[in-house]
Parts: structure tokens; C-alpha cells; sequence
């Protein structure tokens, strides 16, 4: 029984990092207007781009560099469209998707069924010999961790900096923050990119630790579970963790109901993520007063200086 | 630098320019991927998009890829127009496919003319139902039908593969995951004897003009336009938002579903795992390109379809993955995107020391 819960817990803190990384990202670019739904696109490119540079360079952390890169660089094509082109962020966030999916199969076509160097667990001596706690909270690689610890510091950023206060107002009112004399689409254009770099890295934490493979299509709508987080949480950074933990429990118990062998056939198993996210939308978008009073004001309007 | 200004007005020109200055700078741009690739620019771009109409029946194998995304391209771009973002076509196609080639399969033996009218009927009901679906959480709900439209797109394929796996799978097939092939009656009519030309290549246009005429000529039509546009107007003007909606849902994932039922019984004549490449994600490009006009959509999936053979052709030919296709459909949409900055403005020169004297 003891080892069925640290495996669950294990499995689903594992799981949920790939969205919370995604959706930590997503959520800093909503909190300045903006909506990126190229989530999943700029997640699979991380995922090749780190999968084949570690598998080349046989360094790991080059990978993860790599694929922060790979993700922002395509955040930026998607900023340059519709920040400074001022085309339709919906549409531009889909063409990211489609792109991303198109960059990431014609790259990765020579790296099926290859493996990678993997991101190493972390032993620290006597914390992850603890019996249940030391494996579920000290056994795990750097980037949950780190998903945990950016989360954190974007929670502080957000409530309780200057520089929160800044990104709020350019996400709540442009015309208000260009007028104080903040410049409203550099800011935007570095939220964009954080979210990339975040998406990339998402996308390499697919690739190089969850299933250290590379597959196309590996992240299997991912990205738009982790814009459905963000949704989800109201903009709130701790209530994007509980998504996070609770869609990585569906997704771990999906796979680990098909493993037992129930008679629940594995293709209806596997539908159930998806099944959650629309359950989940439907309860929580239900008020439709309170989703306005959480959403950033400007999210997804285009802003032209009036000179 | 280079500003951008504000021309204070829509150019006409730029209007149907724009298009093919996307065009034009997505054949440049991959090109140069192709370059960077260690490919010949001129040839690969050459065989994507060109050769495959030279093959014999190069014309017949474009028309029957490009039925389906005219289909679903006119439905979207009259969802587009009322800012109903219906992303998930593909669930839309799949369902229909289920729904149309699950009575073939279960009625074997019936004639031709009850079955096959009765498959479209299934197939657009089965569209309708999962666009429905979408369009009962938005307003019901307030859900985002972005995500709960691709979520249902999962969703229907993996019930997709259940079905096709497991209760529907066809027992002398040697445990392929597929179903039983449909009867000879139970397969759309042809155009041309022996061909995969099918009924649906006619249709697919004469939908595009009907759905032209609702939008452009009807109350209906005028109402969506103003609710894309003006949303704040729509609603003073006593538009009822939700009917809109329901309607963009209902006639957008019909059509997917048409789309899906012809697709099965034009070409595969049967369910496999996977019935649609993309065709959902292509459709948005074919909207986009078709400048949400239903008319503009008829080109815009030509060109599409072209795209596919291209990539099959590319992989034949030259041994590039065929994802290529993807690529360059995502620039292609990223140029379209892109270049509308110039419907209402244009790009000047501003010397920087007139700047800084301003």
C-alpha cells in the first residue's frame, strides 16, 4: 500500500511539472493581455530541439538550454505577428501551433526510436532515504524543482513587486500603462518570451526525463491542457499548482488503471485527461462574474499607441 | 526606422494583394529552409508544389483532397466571422465518420438509396452533435469553446480508436485495427467511373456558394458579420448572441461532419485509426486564406490540398519527411496573419534624428 502512494505521488508530482512549467509561463503572458495558445506548439519544439541536442552533445543540460531557446525563438515569431503586426492573437497562437508541430516532426524525423542521455534523479544522502517522504518530496530531477521555484518567484513577482504591479497594469489597462509612460509592447514582448522559454523548457522535461524519448506529437495536447489551467486558476499562481497536481493525477491514474489490466478498455482510459479538462472548464467557467473579475482586463485586445 | 502608420482607411488593393504577398514570401521563406536543409531551393519547391499537378490524374487526386477542406473551411469561416473559434473540426470529421460509417457497417445488405442518404444524415448529424456539444458548454457554461472544441477532438479519436480496436473491428482482418470493408452501396457515388472522384467534390462548391449567399445576401448572415465585428452593436441591435452561436457550432461542425462521411465512403471505404492528417488545423488555414469568405474559401483549399500532395510527393521524391507540409502550412498562415497589418496601414521611412526632433 505504502509503495502503490509513493508511486502515485511520485508519478503525479512527475507529470504535473510539464504543465506547470507551460502553464506558469502561459499565466505571465495572460497577466499582461496577451493570449498565446501556441502553447503546445513552442512545447514540442523545445521537446525536439533539447532531444536532439543532448542526444548529439550527450549533455543533458544543453538540451534543456537548447530547448528554452527553441521555445523562445518561436514565442518571438508569434510576439512580432501579433504585438507588432497586430494580427489576431487567436490565429496567431493557432499558426504557432501548426507550425510547431510541422518544425518539430520534419527535425525530429531522424531521432524515432533513439534514446537520449536523461536528466539524473537527484540522491541527496540521508532526505531521499526517508521512507515515503524522502522519495516523494527528495528523489526527484532538478526541473521540478525548478518549475516549483519559478512558480514561486512569479507568485512573489506578480502579488508583491513593482514590477507585478507594472505587468498587472499593462495586462488590466495598456492605454492607462502607456499613458503613465510604460512601454507597453516591449513588456509584452518580454512576457511573451518568458512564456516561450517556459513552454520550451516544459516541452524538454517531456523529452529528456517523463519519456525520454523522442515521438511526434509527444506532447498529446499538453499545451492546451496548460492554457486550460490557467483558465483554470483564475490567474492565481497557487490554484495553477493544484490544477497542475490534479491533472497529473488523472493523467498517472489513466496509465496506471490501463497497467492493471481492467477491463476498461486503455483507448476510453485514455480519453479521460480530456474528459477532466472539459469537466473541469465547464465548473469553474460557470460564473461567469468571477472568471471577469480574475481576467486580465485586456487579454487577447491589440494595442496601437495613440501618439 | 520603419513605422508603421495608420492609413485611416481599408486599401482595396491590399485587400486581394495581400494573400498572394503571403503567398509569395512562404514560397520564398521555405525555400531557404529547404536551402538549409542541404536541398535544392528551386527543385524541392518545384516538386511541392508544382510537379504533383503534372502527374496523370494529378488534377483528380487535388480535387477529392480538397472537397473536405472546402467543407470545413466555408463552415469555419462563417464561425470565424461571428468570433465562434471552433478549433476542433477534426473531433467535428471524426464523429460524422463514425456516426455514417457505423450504419454502413451495420446494415450490409442495404440498397443503395436508402443507405447511403442515410449515412450523410448519420454523418452530418454526428458532426452537428459534437459542435453542438461545444456550443451548449459556451453558452450554458460560459466554457471557452477553444479549449473544450480540441479537447473534444482527442476526445472523438480516441473513441475513434476504441471502436475501431475493439466492438467494430473486423474479424476476418487478421487483427488489423480496422473495420470491415463497406459495401459497394454503402460508398459515396462517383463522378467518374473507377475513380476516387466522388460526390463531394461537387458539393463541396456548391456549399461554398449557398453559404456565400447566406452570408453576404441574408438578415442571418448580416447579423453575424456585425457580431464578429462589433459585438457591443450586435447586442444593442437586439441580436440574440446565443441563436448565433448555436447556429456558426451547428453549421461548422455539420460540415466537418459531411466532411468526414465523405472522406470515408469517397476514399478509404472504411474506419481506420486515423481518419483525418490534420485536415482540422489545414480547414483554419483554409479559412484564413479564403479571407473568411466562403467563395475565397474554393481557392484556398485548392491550394491546400496542393500542400498535401506536395508533401507526399517531396517525401517520394526527394525523401523529405512529409511534415514538411506542416511547416509550410504554418508560415503560409503566419504571412497571411502578418501581412493584413497593410489593409489599414503602411510602412514609412521616418529618418531617426526626425524623430528624436518631434
Amino acid at each position: 500500500m505504502t509503495a502503490l502512494l509513493v508511486a502515485f505521488l511520485v508519478s503525479t508530482i512527475a507529470a504535473a511539472t510539464p504543465l506547470l512549467l507551460a502553464a506558469t509561463g502561459e499565466l505571465v503572458v495572460e497577466k499582461v493581455g496577451v493570449l498565446n495558445l501556441g502553447v503546445e506548439g513552442m512545447m514540442l519544439a523545445g521537446a525536439i530541439a533539447g532531444f536532439a541536442t543532448a542526444n548529439e552533445t550527450g549533455i543533458t543540460s544543453l538540451g534543456v538550454l537548447a530547448a528554452m531557446i527553441a521555445g523562445l525563438a518561436l514565442s518571438l515569431l508569434f510576439a512580432v505577428i501579433s504585438l507588432t503586426l497586430q494580427a489576431n492573437q487567436t490565429a496567431t497562437g493557432l499558426a504557432l501551433t501548426i507550425f510547431g508541430r510541422g518544425f518539430s516532426a520534419l527535425v525530429g524525423a531522424g531521432y524515432v526510436g533513439i534514446p537520449a542521455p536523461t536528466l539524473p534523479k537527484i540522491h541527496l544522502p540521508v532526505l531521499s532515504d526517508i521512507p515515503v517522504l524522502g522519495p516523494v518530496i527528495f528523489g526527484h530531477d532538478i526541473l521540478v524543482y525548478l518549475s516549483l521555484a519559478i512558480l514561486a518567484v512569479v507568485a512573489w513577482c506578480i502579488r508583491s513587486t513593482h514590477l507585478g504591479l507594472i505587468l498587472r497594469a499593462v495586462g488590466d489597462s495598456h492605454d492607462a500603462a502607456h499613458a503613465l509612460g510604460y512601454a507597453v509592447v516591449p513588456i509584452r514582448y518580454a512576457a511573451v518570451a518568458f512564456g516561450g522559454a517556459l513552454a520550451g523548457l516544459a516541452g524538454a522535461y517531456m523529452s529528456l526525463a517523463y519519456t525520454p524519448l523522442w515521438a511526434q506529437d509527444m506532447t498529446a495536447g499538453r499545451g492546451w491542457v496548460a492554457v486550460a489551467l490557467v483558465t483554470f486558476s483564475a490567474w492565481r499562481p497557487f490554484w495553477l499548482l493544484i490544477g497542475a497536481w490534479f491533472f497529473g493525477a488523472l493523467m498517472y491514474l489513466s496509465l496506471y488503471v490501463q497497467a492493471l489490466g481492467v477491463a476498461v478498455p486503455s483507448a476510453l482510459l485514455s480519453a479521460v485527461p480530456y474528459i477532466g479538462t472539459v469537466v473541469v472548464l465547464v465548473l469553474i467557467s460557470r460564473d461567469a462574474r468571477r472568471i471577469r473579475l480574475h481576467r486580465p482586463a485586456m487579454l487577447g485586445r491589440p494595442f496601437q499607441a495613440r501618439v | 526606422m520603419l513605422k508603421i502608420e495608420s492609413r485611416g482607411y481599408e486599401s482595396r488593393f491590399w485587400r486581394y494583394a495581400s494573400p498572394v504577398l503571403a503567398l509569395l514570401l512562404t514560397g520564398a521563406t521555405s525555400g531557404l529552409i529547404f536551402m538549409a536543409m542541404g536541398r535544392p531551393a528551386g527543385l524541392t519547391v518545384y516538386t511541392f508544389l508544382i510537379a504533383p499537378l503534372l502527374q496523370q490524374d494529378g488534377f483528380e487526386a487535388l480535387a477529392v483532397k480538397a472537397a473536405p477542406l472546402i467543407m470545413m473551411g466555408v463552415g469555419l469561416s462563417l464561425a470565424y466571422r461571428a468570433n465562434v473559434w471552433n478549433i476542433g473540426t477534426d473531433g467535428q470529421f471524426t464523429l460524422g465518420a463514425i456516426c455514417g460509417g457505423g450504419l454502413a457497417l451495420a446494415f450490409p445488405d442495404a440498397p443503395s438509396y436508402v443507405i447511403f442518404p442515410a449515412m450523410v444524415v448519420a454523418g452530418i448529424l454526428g458532426g452537428m452533435l459534437n459542435g453542438g456539444l461545444v456550443a451548449w458548454l459556451r453558452i450554458r457554461f460560459n466554457a471557452n469553446e477553444i479549449l473544450t472544441s480540441l479537447m473534444f477532438a482527442y476526445i472523438t479519436q480516441y473513441l475513434l480508436v476504441y471502436l475501431v480496436t475493439g466492438p467494430w473491428r473486423d474479424p476476418q482482418g487478421f487483427g488489423f485495427p480496422q473495420t470491415a470493408l463497406f459495401s459497394d452501396d454503402a460508398l459515396a457515388p462517383r463522378l467518374i467511373e473507377d475513380t476516387n472522384v466522388h460526390i463531394g467534390i461537387l458539393l463541396a462548391p456548391l456549399i461554398a456558394i449557398g453559404l456565400w449567399f447566406m452570408l453576404e445576401k441574408s438578415l442571418l448572415g448580416f447579423q453575424f458579420r456585425v457580431l464578429g465585428q462589433a459585438t457591443r452593436a450586435a447586442r444593442f441591435a437586439g441580436f440574440r448572441e446565443n441563436r448565433l452561436v448555436w447556429i456558426a457550432m451547428l453549421i461548422s461542425g455539420g460540415l466537418a461532419g459531411l466532411a468526414g462521411l465523405l472522406e470515408v465512403t469517397g476514399t478509404l471505404g472504411q474506419l481506420t485509426t486515423t481518419l483525418s492528417p490534420g485536415y482540422g488545423f489545414t480547414a483554419i488555414i483554409v479559412a484564413f486564406l479564403g479571407r473568411l469568405n466562403p467563395l475565397g474559401v474554393i481557392p484556398a483549399g485548392l491550394l491546400l490540398a496542393l500542400t498535401y500532395l506536395g508533401g507526399d510527393a517531396a517525401q517520394i521524391n526527394l525523401g523529405l519527411p512529409n511534415a514538411v507540409t506542416g511547416i509550410f502550412q504554418g508560415i503560409l498562415l503566419f504571412y497571411l496573419l502578418g501581412c493584413d497589418i497593410l489593409l489599414l496601414n503602411r510602412f514609412r521611412w521616418v529618418p531617426s534624428h526626425a524623430k528624436a526632433a518631434r
